[in-house]
């Protein structure tokens, strides 16, 4: 099974909100076939819990790991990485 | 058909149906269950319900505010979509044998605990969101008729104990034709919401909530001070044509929009309006506002969940200051603190609060707040006649503080290019009574002064005008108030200073004479009620009513005070 990984760096003053992370967990929920997940602060959540999402208490500054596992995976990272990047909530992080 | 008598808060008559807001109770018991297949379908039941709601709020939302104000509701439905919250509520009724409400509820109380410990504010502020999704979910599973303002979708009069600011901010003006509420009186935050949104509304009714029920036919008579319940179909129709007279009497005052405010001798006064957001402005322009006299910035401060940016506040200065193209302008700088909190500045509770850490108290305190504000006030100066106003002065020394640093920012603004205007009136609210009997030595530096009769009174009577037990220490026309505005505006005039009032006296019918009389160069009131302030004015002479207020400086009492200008001493200046 393929799994991807991108690391991101929290750019917003607010950290993780509901609208982006609304918009996050939209996004992770169209790939049905793959499994996305979020892992922050030593802690790892499911990207299809708005709940989960802002349980990871992202702060500015704080770096997210968005992992992709199964069918499609390149491309829900692909998506997820846009949706990062254009509500101003992170930026690709190496 | 029942009849409830109240204070009359806001003009107009409205007819609807009762639409009962309240904060119903919440408490969930745990009960042992039998049949887990029924329990959880129960729930699925509640949540669809439940989702349903939410899609046409959504839906609805996005019509009337647009898509910012629409998006929390997709985050809500989200929760109730969310595998998270769902599962373990369901593993819990399985396991554990218990109600679905008590499941949910237990649930949810992890989440509510976990947002409420986070570091950020605005994170901690997400507990409110996930109480407010359980309570949707709990009024499906409980039965509990849902009462959320910004639910109402059709013509209704909102009956309510009483009603937050964060109440008011979410009535929808298309719906909700007027209010009624057991609690406060003429200035408390409903009443004057009601004036700036231009409904009719009735509070301190004490019963209101005991005589209506949900749906019943209710007539709102804001001019009287009356509720009808349940109105026999007479009833109904002498209102109508009373709320037809009415609207004939607004036409009347309409022809005086564009007039000028002069009095029978020639002495022009300026009628000016209380805004709180921009978007007042139009109802200022339709009822014929010689300016705004009082700006409470505030709401722009009010229902977010962190401090407004600079730029935030300039766009908002900027608009106002524009839609009144070159008209005066007050804004008066954050009156943050005692009874209207900020959640996101954790001030801590007082015992005391009107008392206490508030307005410029607060803002010397917390400089960096000021200074903000006074920077994008600075910047946005150029765009029309701005004055800018400090409230709750006490001491000279608070002036001269918070004079010093907006010079600091406006030199500032000037060394990084920036152009601020040179003919920035700066003011004081006086509010305080020791700012009252300073007047003459605050007169020799401010520009001008506003009187802010609500509190000036509540605190030269030391009665807490939201308690009703001594709301009748609530005087405006006692001869105390009416010698203390006197000295203020003598003092005033002596240095060429001009004086405004922008407590609710200045729109007072009973008032506007002895104001007029004492000299008053400014009334700010709510804008529906300049129209008929300007009616009044064009008919009364300045010298005469410079007698009549002399005379009720000398009374004794507040009762002597409204008999003068009310009652049988009227053919002495008419």
């Amino acid at each position: 099974m393929i799994t991807m990984q991108q690391n991101f760096k929290i750019t917003d003053e607010d950290g993780i909100h509901a609208r982006p992370a609304t918009a996050l967990v939209n996004t992770a929920s169209k790939f049905i076939g793959a499994e996305s997940f979020a892992e922050a602060n030593g802690k790892k959540v499911t990207l299809k819990s708005i709940l989960g999402v802002l349980s990871l208490g992202l702060a500015q500054g704080d770096i997210i790991s968005i992992i992709v596992e199964g069918e499609g995976a390149a491309e829900a990272l692909q998506a997820l990485t846009d949706v990062m990047v254009n509500e101003g909530l992170g930026e690709v992080h190496d | 058909m029942i009849k409830v008598s109240g204070i009359a808060a806001s003009a107009g008559i409205a007819i609807a149906k009762a639409f009962i807001l309240e904060h119903p109770d919440y408490s969930v018991e745990k009960r042992q269950i039998n049949d887990v297949i029924t329990e959880i379908a129960k729930f699925d039941t509640a949540l669809g319900k439940s989702k349903a709601e939410l899609e046409a709020i959504k839906e609805h939302t996005l019509q009337e505010l647009g898509e910012k104000k629409a998006e929390i509701f997709a985050s809500h439905l989200l929760i109730l979509n969310d595998p998270e919250l769902i599962n373990p509520v369901k593993i819990k009724i399985e396991s554990e044998l218990v109600n679905a409400e008590f499941a949910l509820n237990e649930t949810a109380s992890q989440f509510i605990e976990m947002f409420e410990n986070m570091k950020s504010a605005y994170l901690q502020e997400r507990a409110a969101d996930m109480r407010d999704v359980t309570k949707r979910v709990l009024n499906h599973l409980l039965g509990i008729e849902s009462t959320n303002p910004s639910d109402i979708s059709e013509e209704v009069i909102v009956l309510a104990e009483d009603l937050t600011p964060s109440d008011t901010a979410q009535l929808n003006r298309n719906y909700v034709k007027g209010f009624a509420t057991n609690i406060g009186g003429r200035t408390s935050h409903s009443a004057i919401m009601a004036r700036s949104l231009e409904i009719p509304a009735v509070v301190g009714t004490k019963n209101i909530l005991i005589q209506a029920k949900h749906g019943d036919l209710i007539i709102v008579d804001g001019l009287n001070g009356h509720v009808v319940v349940n109105p026999s179909d007479e009833v109904v129709a002498e209102y109508r044509s009373k709320q037809k007279q009415y609207d004939v009497q607004r036409a009347e005052w309409r022809k005086l929009r564009d007039q000028p405010t002069i009095t029978m001798d020639g002495v022009h006064v300026e009628l000016a309006a209380n805004i709180g957001t921009p978007n007042d402005i139009t109802g200022v322009l339709e009822n014929g506002g010689e300016g705004v006299g009082l700006y409470r910035t505030e709401f722009l401060y009010m229902g977010r969940d962190k401090l407004p940016s600079e730029d935030i506040q300039y766009n908002a200065y900027k608009t106002v200051l524009e839609k009144m193209e070159g008209k005066p302008v007050v804004v008066r700088t954050l009156d943050i603190g005692g009874d209207k909190e900020l959640p996101y500045l954790s001030l801590p509770k007082e015992m005391n609060p009107f008392l206490g850490f508030r307005a410029i108290r607060l803002c010397l305190d917390r400089k960096d707040i000021f200074r903000t504000q006074l920077r994008a006030l600075l910047r946005a100066s150029i765009y029309g006649n701005l004055r800018i106003m400090f409230p709750m002065i006490a001491t000279l020394g608070e002036f001269r503080e918070a004079k010093a640093i907006l010079l600091e920012e406006k030199d500032k603004l000037i060394t990084e290019g920036v152009t601020v205007s040179d003919s920035i009136q700066l003011g004081i609210m006086v509010e305080i009574p020791s700012t009252a009997v300073m007047a003459d030595q605050f007169a020799k530096e401010v520009d001008f002064f506003s009187i802010g009769t609500n509190d000036l009174i509540q605190y030269t009577m030391a009665a807490d005008r939201m308690n009703e037990n001594v709301s009748y220490l609530y005087q405006p026309y006692n001869p105390a108030i009416l010698r203390l505005i006197k000295m203020v505006i003598d003092a005033a005039h002596r240095e060429g200073r001009w004086v405004g009032m922008c407590g609710e006296m200045a729109g007072d019918e009973t008032a506007i004479p002895l104001l007029i009389g004492l000299g008053l160069d400014e009334f700010s009131m709510s804008a529906t009620s300049i129209l008929p302030a300007r009616s009044q004015i064009t008919k009364l002479s300045r010298a005469k009513m410079q007698q009549v207020a002399a005379q009720a400086l000398e009374l004794q009492t507040a009762e002597e005070v409204v008999e003068l200008v009310q009652g049988g001493l009227i053919y002495l200046w008419l």
